[in-house]
């Protein structure tokens, strides 16, 4: 089983390559990229079954035994989170076929398509600091040439900001792992849980700290977040439905990962909740600003994140255990509302809601897969949101922590009320004219997404109960430790 | 030695840092490549040892290839991403007639500014 880690990181990037070789005839890329794609879900979704029971699965890369070699890991949390962004993958990647014609994604889509989901995979797999690095660094390659590819003039600036200041990061990472080699010396992350523990306090702060901020750029924590909502809004729909689905979530995976395995469990996290209830109150407020549905929902991703950073910061098995669900059920609520951004954009000829009105009365399927997705993320039951929102609260309540579950309750009633905005500006009101029309595959596409995320409401209990255990296991992270340390290369 | 490598480090850091806060793309480019090489100076001086070449069989002082192996790492990736960025800015100078980084209209627009 264990050959399935390197093959989901490799067949994507295999796929990437034979979709260059094959030219720009548009069938044989599809045929490839899909089947990529396609496998990529399938092992994760294969590795989690496997591992939802029993010990995780560790790939010693080259037959070098760990801390030597390279180290891919595949526990309950990164093929759970692997599996929920490799489903959004596919239904993003029908959904962008869809759109091909007249919003044409070209030929050089496939490639870039691929090789963002390989970074994703080896980011959330690996179990090595620089390969982590390695990792980020072929995602967000990706995503700088999917962002910039069909920029204008007025775009360019924004795709500007995101490639420098991801860069800027990227140094800040380099400098990351030069002190923790240095201090440690060690770089594989199973190694390092125990070696951290016997540095002098600063140190270990020190690097805890640095974590926070190089993993908080990439996760878009406050206050590293102002990049995201200049960017991601001006891309073509299906590449900022996945940006917004995926690449936050990936860094927010990473803090919770990090944070947990070497950063300090004793107690809750001080930095870590003002941290988090600013991105929530400055995330929400931007949101209501914004006149632009896809600047809207940008800034919504940020305030999400700082839901994920408090459960994280009480540092207690319900907390964290909310975190990972809140997580997932925003890979699936995110990449659904911005698949229907697109449509809406694509039927009246803009996002501005300004000049938006009537899609309820030209397209009611349209609003109602757009309600589910509004009320999931304002955190209203039944619907997918409301499950981990009150896991959170209730973790809340048990660490003591009262000042950030009233503040979440207000940015909650603040998501309602720009969800409003956004549904009685462009989906109430007169018809505006009609510019294009989204075909029944993007619909099919979003269709999808929406049921994934209505589905949660089904099993909630099942996915709480997987989250309470990989929190369990992030928190007392010894079989983590031992079974990447003892795994046979 | 190694004082002369860190406030080396440090001085390209703080070069780099003042080139990044600037309004032209060029300069920002540069600026960037000079902190990324301070960050690769800064892996060298935290953790590499002196000694052998580190070959199988060699002697016990053997050095510790594998910061080198990072560093190197980190210059392709670098290298790569610089030419990315050198790309775009020669897009953003064919598109917009400057080298200067704009404002965000909308930004402004919402802000009251315009």
């Amino acid at each position: 089983m264990s050959w399935l880690l390197p093959a989901a990181v490799a067949v994507p990037l295999v796929g990437a390559a034979l979709t260059l070789v094959v030219g720009r005839r548009l069938l044989p890329q599809r045929l490839i990229a899909g089947s990529s794609i396609a496998f990529l879900f399938g092992a994760a979704v294969t590795l989690l079954l496997a591992v939802e029971e029993g010990a995780p699965i560790v790939s010693q890369l080259g037959g070098w035994p760990a801390p030597a070699g390279i180290s891919l890991v595949a526990d309950r949390f990164s093929t759970f989170v692997l599996a929920t962004s490799a489903g959004m993958l596919v239904a993003v990647f029908v959904y962008a076929i869809a759109q091909l014609g007249r919003d044409a994604l070209d030929w050089w889509f496939h490639a870039k398509y691929l090789v963002l989901a390989s970074g994703v995979a080896l980011s959330l797999l690996t179990g090595d600091l620089f390969n982590l690095f390695v990792g980020f660094e072929v995602m967000l390659v990706a995503s700088y040439v999917l962002l910039t590819v069909k920029t204008d003039r007025r775009e360019i600036r924004a795709t500007i900001s995101y490639v420098v200041i991801n860069l800027l990061a990227s140094a800040f990472f380099l400098v990351l792992i030069a002190i923790v080699y240095g201090a440690t010396g060690t770089l594989n992350l199973a190694d390092l849980a125990g070696r951290v523990a016997d540095l002098p306090t600063g140190v270990a702060d020190a690097i805890s700290l640095l974590m926070l901020a190089v993993f908080g750029i990439k996760a878009a924590l406050f206050p590293l977040f102002m990049w995201l909502p200049d960017s991601y809004p001006t891309a073509p729909t299906p590449v900022t439905a996945i940006f917004a689905g995926l690449l936050t979530k990936v860094g927010m995976a990473i803090v919770i990962r990090t944070q947990t395995l070497l950063g300090p469990t004793d107690g809750p996290s001080t930095v870590l909740l003002w941290v988090a209830g600013a991105t929530m109150v400055v995330g929400v407020l931007g949101a209501i600003a914004q006149n632009d549905i896809k600047r809207i929902l940008s800034f919504h991703i940020v305030s999400q994140i700082g839901y994920m950073a408090m459960g994280l910061a009480f540092v207690t098995v319900a907390g964290v255990a909310a975190s990972v669900l809140f997580l997932v059920n925003q890979v699936v609520v995110k990449t659904g509302l911005f698949l229907i951004a697109g449509i809406v954009e694509r039927e009246q000829g803009t996002g501005a809601l300004s000049r938006s009105g009537g899609m309820l009365q030209r397209r009611p399927v349209v609003a109602a897969l757009f309600a589910p997705l509004a009320l999931s993320i304002a955190g209203i039951p039944p619907f997918g949101g409301f499950v981990p929102k009150l896991g959170l609260v209730q973790a809340g309540l048990e660490a003591d922590q009262g000042g950030i579950i009233a503040v979440s309750l207000a940015v909650s009633l603040l998501t309602l009320f720009s969800m409003t905005k956004i549904w009685s500006a462009a989906f109430w009101g007169d018809p505006v004219p009609e510019a294009g029309r989204a075909g029944p595959g993007m619909i099919g596409a979003t269709a999808l997404v929406v049921a994934a995320a209505i589905a949660v409401t089904f099993v909630a209990g099942p996915a709480m109960e997987l989250s309470t255990s990989i929190a369990t296991d992030l928190l007392s992270s010894d079989g983590y430790v031992s079974s990447v340390l003892e795994a046979a290369p | 030695m190694s004082i002369t490598i860190l406030a080396l480090a440090s001085g390209l850091a703080g070069l780099g840092t003042y080139l990044i806060l600037q309004r032209l793309l060029t300069r920002i480019i540069i600026g960037l490549g000079l902190i990324s090489h301070g960050a690769n100076l800064l892996i060298f001086y935290a953790s590499a040892s002196t000694g052998e070449s580190p070959l199988i069989g060699g002697d016990d002082a053997l050095a510790d290839p594998l910061p080198q192996a990072l560093v190197l790492t980190a210059i392709v990736i670098t290298f790569a991403v610089t030419a990315l960025l050198l790309a775009l800015a020669l897009r953003s100078y064919l598109l917009t007639g400057t080298d200067a980084v704009e404002d965000d209209r909308e930004d402004r627009r919402i802000g009251g500014a315009e």
